[in-house]
This record gives C-alpha cells, structure tokens and sequence, in this order.
C-alpha cells in the first residue's frame, strides 16, 4: 500500500488552478466555534449550495483504545471521562456495565439508583449544553444563558457528590464509590422542581421564533432508512421515526421499573430533533423524581451496600481494608495487579445522551483488556454529514451540526 | 513519520502472573437456548459456512468464511430484520496465529436482538466492504485500516481517518510501539536542513508543555528577552517586535511560470 511521505507543503506560487467549473471548495473548520470541537469540514460549492461535504475528523485523537489494552481496567476508568466530557458518567457507566457484564456481578440496589440518578442528570446536563450551544450558534443568545444558568445548578450538585463538575468518575466497576451528600435529594428537588417552567421559559422564547424556525424547519432531514443506515442511534434516530431507546428496549439498572415516555418523531428534521431533546429533558425529570423515591425506599429497608461482593474482582469497602487484613491483601493486589476478568467477550449497549454508546471488551484473562472497542454514537453522527450536507446552504450546516449534537472527545476517542 | 520496524507483542506485560492460575471462561450456551437466535442461525446455516456459533452474554456469536461476508450481511439485513450494523473493527491475533479476526456487530430493533458475525483473515487479505449495505461501515471500514491496516475492497474512499494522512505504522498492531522514538527529534530538523546541519540547529523541542524550571529570570522578560546563558545587567535594550516583514507583507502580484518551480520529488 503506497503512502505518501511527509514533507513539506509546496509554496503556493507553485500551485496553479486549472479548473473550468465555478465550483469553490471552502474549508470549514477544524477551528470553527460552531464545529462543536474539531470538526473539519472540506464543502464544494455551487454558489452557496453545497454539493459535495467531506467531514475530516482526528484532531483529537488520543489512541484511547490503544491506552486501555496497556491499562488495568479500573485504571481505564478516568480515561473514559474524556470521551464524552459533556456527560462524563454515562461513559463511565457504559464501561462499568460492560466489565460487569463480563465478571458477573450483581450491583447493590442502592448503587443501581445512585448510579441513574447519575445518568439522569448527566443527560439533563447534556442537553441543556446541546441547547444552549446550538441556540448560541443560530443566535439565541438568551437561550445560551439561561440553559448554561441550569446546567451550572446541575454541576454543582456532581461537584458536591463527587468533586469534579466534568470529569466526574463518578463510577466504579461493581457500584459506586460514595453514597449521595445529605443535601443531594434536596438540591435536586429545588431544580427539579423549577425545570418544568425553565423548561417553558426555552421554548417560549424558541417554539414560535420565526427564525428558529426557518433555521430548524424542513432543515437537514434524514429519512429512517439513511438513519439506520448510518447508524444514528439517540435522538438522532428517534426524530428519524424509529422509537428505539436502549433504557426502554433492553432495560438496565432499574430503568424497568420506572415510568417514562419514549418522545419520537417521524419528521427527521433539525426541528423534530429539538422537540425531541426538550421532551427528553422533561422524561428525564420524571424518572429522576422516581429514583429519588427509590433510593429512600433503599434508605428506609436499610440497604447501605454500594460496591458489589466481589473479592476476586472488586474492593472490600473501605472499613473492611482498615481493619480485616484479607480484605487489605486483595486490595493491594486489586490495586498493584489489577482485576483478571474470565476469558471471554462482550458488548454492552447504554443509551448515552447522545445516542448507543457500546463497549466492545475481549478479555484474555490479563490483567489487561486484549481488545477494547468503544462505539460512540457520535462517530457516525459526523459521518452521516457527508451525505446530509449535500443540497443544503452554507447557514444550514451550521444548525445541522448543531442537532447532530456531536462531541468530539467521542467521535475521535 | 519514520517507518517502523516491527518487533514481536511490546505491549504491557502483567508483571506477575501466577504459573498455575487458571482463568476461568465466560459461559457460553448452545443457540438452541433462544428460539430467535436458533431460527436466524438456521438460516444462515442453509446458504453459508458457519463454523461455530453459540451464545455469550445474551448475544449469538457465529463465526462465517471471510469471502461470504456481504452475503451473509446482506442475508441478515434484508431477510432477518438485522437492520442496523452498530459497530465493526478487528482483532489482532497476529503473534498467536498471523491473523486478524474481524467482527461485525448487528442489531435488529423488532426482535430486539443482537448478533456479532466474526470471521477470521490472514494478515494481507482484505475483506469484502459492507458499504453498499451499510453506510456506517464506509466510516468503520476507514477505522479498521487505519488502524490495522486491513483494506476493504471496493471501498469508495479508504484512506485514513483518525490518523494522519502521511501516518506510517497501524497503532491498534500488538507491534506497534508504546514509547516515542528517539531519532523523532531529529526528524523535522533533518528533513528541512539536513542532516549536515544538526549541530547549529539542534533537536526540535517534542515536548511543548516543558518548562525550565531553573530559570527564574527570564521567563517574564517580555520585549527585553536576551539568549540563554547570558548575564542579566538590568540594561537590555527593548527588542521592538515587528509583526510584518519590511516594506509590508510579501505578496506575488504576476505569477511568472516559467521562472517558478514545481516540486515533486517527496525525497527531495
């Protein structure tokens, strides 16, 4: 395979244009503020029309991959974070299920509804950012305020459960490491409460704004069959008019025991992509207000536990390491050596914000992963723009990347 | 990018494993368990090879000939309702067995179930592209050349994706290094000067976020910046930065053909 060898661009007075066509290939990104991170974008046009839309990706490729197979599994654990950094849990908690999977162990009750509330409000917080970022890019700018207003009450309540407002690793494999702050349920019921009319103040200001609508409406419209065919998973596919959604489908956790609706649409278009994540934002609300009564129904029947009992695979919580010297033992060797998982292979799915988030985990019995696979949902969100952008206008790529709500730590990973 | 030569498995070794430590499996049952995977195996069986199947984790597992993957694709897309293809890549096994063994992982949303189709290829043999099926794979099949290097025929564009262009080495190979080189400081530094001129220019600083943590003179001495090593008086001139070339930016007005060159030679 013959590859091309690095050196050095030509000077451009070597370069001359002989095209005849009107045609003008315009460079869109890797830098642009609306390219959601580094997007590069390579639009042949006709005027303003595009006709032609090579997504170019990588800027931010960190070989994560390749890091997990040289990593402990738990080790592995922070490196998720910076996948999809907007809702870090859900990334940690699809690697945490899918190790899980593979050791087969049963999570505490408890840890299972401290961990959707987890997930809940990492999907409220994304998609609040989603719509305070994409009404910022067709230029909203009340909209931005208001939502990152929100989202910032959100972070405050991860920072005081687990210190970091982005990156939270707040996941462990086997449950999680903490029990929620006493004034956890609290603040989540003041924001919870106010969401409904925060809710109402976004699309009082959008719903009927006629340039949101002109900008969303019949704008960057993907058919079910393209969708599938691209492998749109989330809202994406959702607003396609397929109702698939992995937490109703192939329930995890406890997602079978709480009451939500699936919001769908079969327009496929930025707008249906829009109703779909405020509707979501408001399903969100409704299950966390389930999970809190859950956990105090965990709180009441006396079910402390947090972390899985494990001992081959998992930490004795940390009261047993200080005073049990087998318990200590394991920890060091869980510590120094890492976790040997049986030999075998697994795929888990998770609904992340953003759509199917897999891994794919091949296990040797090591210490070390023998192949890690990440599939995020938005890797073939950015691809399917090679075949959506085609036929819309330079302003219109704009507003689709900003449905296709894609993050760049995910899809170049 | 310097070409690699590649040595054996350099990835992390465990540094103690126990010699008579065995590790156990994750179970897998037979396909007759679940009646949807015992139907859709049947049909797969009637027109292909299929070597081994079974179930793991929830998910059947069918391992087909490498030369029938479209077809067996095609079959289940359009006969089987496995109408999404969520994800496809590779494994190396190339220290144990000199061969790549590739996975498809298929989802069908009305019988809510999935299925991971595996074949195993030799190291130099590309698979058949799944494009014209599934358009994700045109991005997933760019993924597994770039980094395995596993070519997909009749692929409309297969070139790198998350790599650069000009990248040498698959990253995902078992072989492929952890640690940086040692000649990569060299490299930039050769290329344009030569390697003649080592000696005045220097190794290329890789590491850009290094900081001298001895100097704690110069660091803030903004328009007043003087070479390293030298003593500091107190009386440096300011050094005016000009941000534009004398007699305003450097620009060709007539491009003169003849007199430009055209440079082809990547060697040069």
């Amino acid at each position: 395979m013959a590859q091309v060898k690095n050196r050095l661009n030509p000077f451009f007075e070597n370069i001359t244009f002989d095209r005849e066509d009107n045609e003008l290939i315009l460079n869109f990104g890797p830098q642009h503020p609306s390219a959601h991170g580094q997007l590069r974008l390579m639009l042949h046009l006709q005027q303003e029309q595009i006709v032609k839309a090579h997504p170019d990706i990588g800027y931010l490729h960190r070989g994560m991959e390749k890091m997990a197979e040289n990593m402990i599994y738990n080790e592995f654990m922070p490196t998720t974070d910076r996948m999809d950094y907007i809702a870090s849990s859900s990334n940690n908690y699809g690697f945490a299920l899918a190790v899980e999977k593979l050791i087969d162990v049963e999570v505490p009750r408890r840890a299972k509804v401290i961990r959707m509330m987890l997930l809940e409000i990492n999907r409220l917080m994304s998609h609040l950012f989603w719509l305070a970022t994409t009404a910022l890019d067709i230029g909203a700018m009340t909209v931005f305020l208001f939502a990152f207003r929100e989202r910032e009450y959100l972070m405050d309540i991860i920072e005081g459960y687990c210190g970091a407002r982005l990156t939270h690793s707040a996941i462990r494999i086997g449950g999680v490491p903490l029990d929620i702050q006493d004034s956890f349920i609290a603040q989540l019921r003041v924001f919870l409460d106010k969401l409904p009319q925060n809710i109402k103040d976004y699309e009082d200001l959008l719903d009927k704004n006629r340039i949101w609508l002109m900008r969303m409406e019949e704008v960057g419209v993907i058919s079910t069959d393209m969708a599938l065919s691209w492998g749109c998973t989330g809202p994406m596919l959702r607003a396609s008019g397929v109702k698939w959604d992995i937490r109703k489908e192939e329930p995890y956790e406890l997602y079978d025991e709480v009451e939500f609706n699936v919001p769908w649409s079969d327009k496929g278009d930025n707008f249906a992509r829009y109703r779909i994540y405020m509707e979501e934002m408001r399903e969100s609300a409704k299950i966390l207000y389930q999970t809190i009564d859950m956990y105090q129904e965990c709180v009441e029947n006396n079910q402390t536990e947090l972390m899985a009992h494990a001992p081959k695979y998992v930490s004795a919580p940390k009261l047993d390491i200080m005073t049990q010297n087998y318990s200590l033992m394991q920890h060091f060797v869980l510590v120094t050596q890492g976790m040997r998982p049986p030999v075998g292979e697994v795929y888990i799915a998770t609904e992340s914000p953003k759509g199917e988030l897999g891994y794919y985990i091949n296990s040797q019995g090591g210490p070390y992963p023998y192949r890690l696979k990440v599939r995020a949902p938005s890797f073939w969100h950015t691809g399917i723009l090679t075949d959506l952008l085609p036929g819309y206008y330079i302003p219109d790529v704009v507003s689709i990347i900003g449905t296709t709500n894609i993050v760049f730590g995910e899809v170049d990973r | 990018m310097r070409a690699y030569t590649p040595k054996d498995d350099v990835q992390k070794k465990s540094y103690y494993t126990d010699r008579f430590f065995v590790s156990p499996q994750v179970p897998k049952f037979p396909v007759e368990n679940d009646e949807v995977f015992t139907k859709d195996l049947e049909a797969i069986k009637a027109k292909f090879e299929v070597s081994e199947a079974y179930i793991q984790v929830e998910q059947m597992v069918v391992f087909i000939q490498p030369e029938d993957n479209y077809k067996v694709l095609e079959l289940m897309k359009n006969e089987l309702e496995y109408t999404q293809l969520s994800e496809l890549s590779a494994i190396d096994w190339l220290a144990k067995e000199n061969k790549f063994e590739v996975f498809y992982q298929m989802l069908s949303m009305n019988k809510r179930k999935r299925i991971r189709v595996k074949m195993f290829i030799d190291k130099d043999q590309a698979v058949n592209s799944v494009e014209k099926l599934f358009r994700s794979a045109d991005w997933s099949e760019r993924e597994m050349f770039d980094m395995f290097g596993i070519e997909a025929n009749a692929h409309p564009f297969m070139k790198r994706i998350l790599m650069p262009y000009d990248w040498q080495g698959f990253p995902l190979l078992k072989t492929y290094p952890l640690q940086g080189d040692e000649f990569a400081a060299w490299y930039e530094v050769d290329k344009i000067y030569g390697k003649e001129a080592r000696d005045i220019i220097g190794p290329e600083l890789r590491d850009t976020a290094k900081v001298d943590r001895y100097d704690s003179q110069r660091f803030a001495r903004l328009g007043h910046e003087v070479p390293k090593g030298t003593k500091i008086t107190g009386n440096e001139p300011k050094n005016e930065q000009s941000y534009q070339e004398e007699g305003g930016v450097f620009l060709i007005k007539k491009l003169n053909k003849k007199d430009s060159v055209v440079i082809d030679d990547p060697q040069r």
